[in-house]
């Protein structure tokens, strides 16, 4: 066996994870050599690392002895193109499969990041809503895991249903289950022709094309306080058919047809040091999930047509002080006002649709410090700030916000995770929030890693 | 009074008198599912009417130790309902509530008794459907479906099962009520309703399911194509797919097929064809249009002597009748065959029908082929007389080298009718111990005793005894309260 000294360099400054330094670096230049590290790295705590793009996504490791960098393990194997498949390492850039020849990996990435990155995350993009997610692109998968051991799930055939689906368990598992070296994907031909159609209109308009008959590949919504909310739909198809669907769509939402996608598309709502969420919830609440986000001063963009959205905060102020770019609504004023051309549901006091438990217009418009109507309206979930960040008032108001949008998203059906935040409120939330099935997610981590040396807390419960 | 008197008892008292079976003759009954040739007689039959019950009956079998089999409608092909001798067979038909139709977001809960067709039954009049349709959509249940992540015809387009279930309520092997996904996507946490569809009913028996409705297509077009070999349907179907083009389904059927299924519908297909393609378009109909006039010149242009083109929804079944009957229809003019299930790369397509045909030359029996050719997923029909001494054994062995042809081609070993009894012995000439025991790490979290459906799916069960190093009870740092907060 290798020694461990042979297979890592020591850690640089650049080498953390959410604050936390690792003592070793690996890149590993296949699977093989990621199998030898990794039995070689026996007892060591382990996170992996792509293109880093999503690496602040979670709470910090637990512990970290070792990053083991994916870059090196990088390439289109094989891209059978009469069988619309392709086979690549789990460091390849997502943007190289954007473009293979006449086809395409259709799931949307941002620059940068890596194959085994996108499906470890689970992440995904606007077109989610015509291909689906990675959950359904993967068909194949090679996993190395905690014990060094090298197996695989799936094939390299779209239909097979031979043993457990473990490349789902893999999707979304964010690296605690074992490295990713190599994925195979299904492929979608790349589309003779697309338009846009861009439309200020609120997001309850997005119903109209869900029960049209325009098999839109993407349906999304921006809005943000102070502003007009957006929604911009994607068609794909022969020329003729996205002609006359755009002109179709662009006239039911008195918007306009356009080759470009509005700036804000697949661009995430939050700023370097912001707080980044996901929500999700039914397709008939995403209309009340954007208004309450917007209600508690977010930038929202997202799947209206899937249910997925994506709230924004700016970075909270270091101190207390006006709160315009802090969380929470800059003032009552400008977001009851976006919340009244939002939803109806919001400018009604009985709050529409949204159901049980629901938070009153005027909790949702409370500014920033006015504690005692925000934490009445969301009492269906404790408090998570936690003891001693009282003092930082940003801090405060980020565990507010994140109970009330995750009271929003448990009446909407669905979930509210903190995918990102600042040094200082990260550790104060709880930021997977609660989970189904908890208990059963905890055996199968014992079982793959009993001793929970692969991004160790970085999961949900702890995990 | 043997252990499972005792067990009958207790039950008896649980879920009532009624919702136990244990005269052999009744037991009889459901002694195999569409796997007819395995054959066992289960020690009892469980028949609970509500999630509570099967909750019971489950428990029971785990404070007793006994081996249970979940069952839906019965009609699986790879014996993944066959009974265990000394266990108890749960039969969910009886949970058949559609819980609630939500079209404003495109979602259905539907109890796992209730069958596939129902769904898109109840959703139709909204204009939305339940995309997977397996063959036996008219009689399966959706809780079968999802035991065995079922397929269709048209998942070449749409994808299978797994990908129009969100939710699922599962009783776990010792007996708890556990919720996995939801209405809304993507929930947080490992994706275990993703593990447990397709698991054959060896993680739990799924008792409430959450469905994706589908918005009813603009435009059905649908195209019969005649050709005079299968060498020319499958390079149409080739050209079809270069062409990005992505139908509903793409279906082809040789000689020994159509002429098994003129026998039994009389589908009335093209005189002399060697294969036939069924072309199948969906969507907005400037789209559906313009793809069906492409699809119909490759057609031509790979040989197609003649096409037929559905003018109405009549037309359109008439064309399907034909290929729904084919599995049925080869009784016609064979007393008996097997049905295989295998999966090649469709570029594979020509090169393995060629060797399935010189195998079952070699061997001295036909082979009917009938399949999904959009996605490669054959269903070689291997005919044989069963009164003939040794034809059964070279039926099985034309099957068996089919299963071969599939793996030797990077294909998979099954593409919709699972592993179940059948096929377990196959497992390992497509995946490693090691992929198999990382498997079986899964059915150690959720099954530590081995009880829902043991002997399906894996050639050799794991054992989930303790590992060294293994740590007992929370973690430590769960313990002190530090890890629920991160």
């Amino acid at each position: 066996m290798a020694a461990l000294d042979e297979l890592t360099t020591p850690a640089g400054d650049g080498d953390t994870v959410c604050g936390v330094r690792a003592r070793l670096v690996a890149a590993p230049a296949d699977t093989a050599e990621a199998a030898a590290l990794i039995r070689a790295a026996q007892g060591l705590s382990v996170v992996i690392r792509g293109g880093g793009t999503k690496l602040d996504w979670g709470p910090p490791p637990r512990e970290l002895d070792l990053i083991i960098d994916t870059r090196r393990l990088s390439g289109v194997v094989e891209h059978a193109a009469g069988d619309l498949i392709t086979v690549v390492k789990a460091g390849t850039p997502m943007s190289e499969l954007h473009g293979l020849p006449g086809q395409q990996l259709a799931l949307d990435a941002p620059a940068g990041a890596t194959a085994g990155g996108t499906v470890a995350a689970n992440a995904s993009g606007p077109r989610r809503l015509r291909y689906g997610t990675a959950r359904d692109l993967l068909i194949g998968i090679t996993v190395v895991r905690p014990d060094g051991t090298v197996t695989k799930a799936g094939g390299k055939v779209v239909k097979n249903v031979a043993g457990y689906d473990l490349g789902k368990l893999y999707t979304g598992a964010f690296g605690t289950l074992g490295l990713i070296t190599e994925c195979v994907f299904r492929l979608h031909p790349a589309p003779a022709a697309a338009a846009f159609v861009r439309a200020v209109a609120p997001p309850g308009q997005a119903a109209k094309i869900l029960a049209g008959q325009f098999a839109a590949s993407a349906l999304e919504v921006n809005a943000a306080p102070g502003a007009e909310p957006e929604l911009a739909v994607l068609v794909e198809g022969t020329p003729a058919g996205v002609r006359e669907r755009a002109a179709a769509i662009a006239a039911l939402l008195d918007g306009e047809v356009s080759e470009q996608a509005p700036d804000w598309w697949d661009v995430s709502p939050w700023p370097d040091g912001g707080v980044g969420i996901k929500l999700t919830g039914r397709l008939s609440q995403v209309p009340a999930l954007v208004a309450t986000a917007v209600g508690a001063g977010a930038t929202v963009r997202g799947s209206a047509g899937a249910g997925v959205l994506y709230a924004g905060f700016p970075a909270p102020n270091p101190s207390p002080g006006p709160a315009t770019t802090g969380i929470g609504p800059s003032s009552p004023g400008p977001a009851s006002s976006s919340a009244t051309s939002t939803s109806a549901s919001d400018s009604s006091p009985t709050a529409g649709s949204t159901g049980t438990g629901t938070s009153s217009p005027a909790a949702v418009s409370t500014g920033a410090g006015r504690s005692s109507p925000v934490s009445s309206s969301a009492s269906t979930v404790s408090p998570v700030v936690g003891p001693g960040t009282g003092t930082a008032e940003g801090t405060v108001e980020a565990g507010r916000a994140i109970e009330l949008l995750r009271a929003a998203a448990v009446r909407a059906g669905g979930h509210a995770v903190v995918l990102t935040a600042p040094a200082g409120v990260r550790e104060t939330l709880d930021m997977w929030g609660p989970v189904p099935g908890l208990a059963l997610m905890r055996r199968v981590k014992d079982q793959f890693d009993p001793d929970h040396r692969f991004a160790p807390g970085r999961f949900v419960g702890g995990i | 009074m043997t252990g499972i008197d005792a067990l009958a008892a207790r039950l008896r008292a649980e879920i009532g008198v009624r919702r136990v079976l244990t005269d052999r003759q009744e037991l009889r009954t459901y002694e195999c599912d569409g796997l007819a040739h395995y054959k066992v007689i289960p020690a009892l039959v469980a028949l609970p009417s509500t999630v509570e019950q099967v909750a019971a009956v489950v428990r029971a079998c785990a404070e007793t130790g006994t081996p249970f089999v979940a069952r839906g409608s019965g009609t699986g092909l790879s014996g993944g309902a066959l009974p265990h001798a000394d266990g108890v067979l749960i039969v969910t038909s009886q949970l058949r509530e559609i819980v609630e139709v939500r079209p404003e977001d495109e979602r259905a809960v539907v109890q796992p008794g209730v069958i596939n067709l129902q769904v898109t039954k109840v959703a139709g009049p909204h204009g939305y459907y339940y995309a997977p349709d397996p063959s036996s959509q008219q009689i399966c249940s959706i809780g079968g479906n999802v035991a065995e992540n079922s397929g269709g015809a048209h998942c070449l387009k749409y994808g299978f099962t797994t990908n129009h279930v969100t939710g699922l309520e599962v009783v776990t092997p010792d007996g708890e009520r556990v919720r996995l996904g939801g209405p809304a996507p993507d929930t947080p946490g490992y994706d275990l309703l993703g593990a447990f569809v397709g698991s054959e009913g060896t993680l739990g028996v799924a008792t409430e399911v959450t469905v994706k409705l589908t918005r009813l297509p603009e435009t059905v077009r649908t195209l019969l194509a005649a050709f005079a070999s299968t060498d020319q349907a499958g390079a149409a179907t080739s050209a079809i797919i270069a062409a990005g083009v992505v139908p509903a389904a793409i279906e082809m059927m040789d000689a020994l097929a159509i002429e098994a299924a003129e026998s039994a519908v009389k589908c009335g297909y093209p005189a002399g064809a060697g294969a036939v393609l069924i072309v199948e378009l969906d969507g907005p109909a400037t789209e559906v249009e313009a793809q069906f006039t492409e699809v119909n010149a490759l057609c031509e242009a790979n040989g197609a002597f003649e096409t037929r083109i559905a003018a109405d929804d009549a037309e359109r079944a008439l064309i399907w009748r034909g290929r729904k009957s084919a599995f049925a229809a080869v009784g016609r003019i064979s007393p008996d065959y097997i049905v295989q299930d295998g999966v090649i790369p469709r570029t594979a397509l020509p090169a393995v029908l060629h060797r399935i045909g010189e195998v079952a030359t070699e061997h001295g029996v036909r082979v009917a082929n009938v399949f999904h050719a959009g996605d490669g997923n054959l269903h070689p029909l291997v005919l044989f007389d069963d009164s003939v001494p040794g034809q059964a054994g070279r039926a099985e062995t034309v099957s068996a080298a089919i299963l071969d042809l599939c793996i030797e081609h990077g294909g998979s070993i099954t593409g919709e009718h699972g592993v179940g009894i059948d096929k377990a012995k196959h497992m390992p000439r497509m995946f490693s111990d090691d992929d198999l025991d990382t498997m079986q790490l899964v059915r150690c979290a959720f099954d530590p005793d081995g009880i829902a459906n043991p002997g399906k799916i894996f050639p050799t069960p794991r054992l989930c005894g303790e590992r060294p190093g293994r740590r007992q009870g929370a973690h430590p740092a769960q313990a002190a309260g530090v890890a629920e907060i991160f």
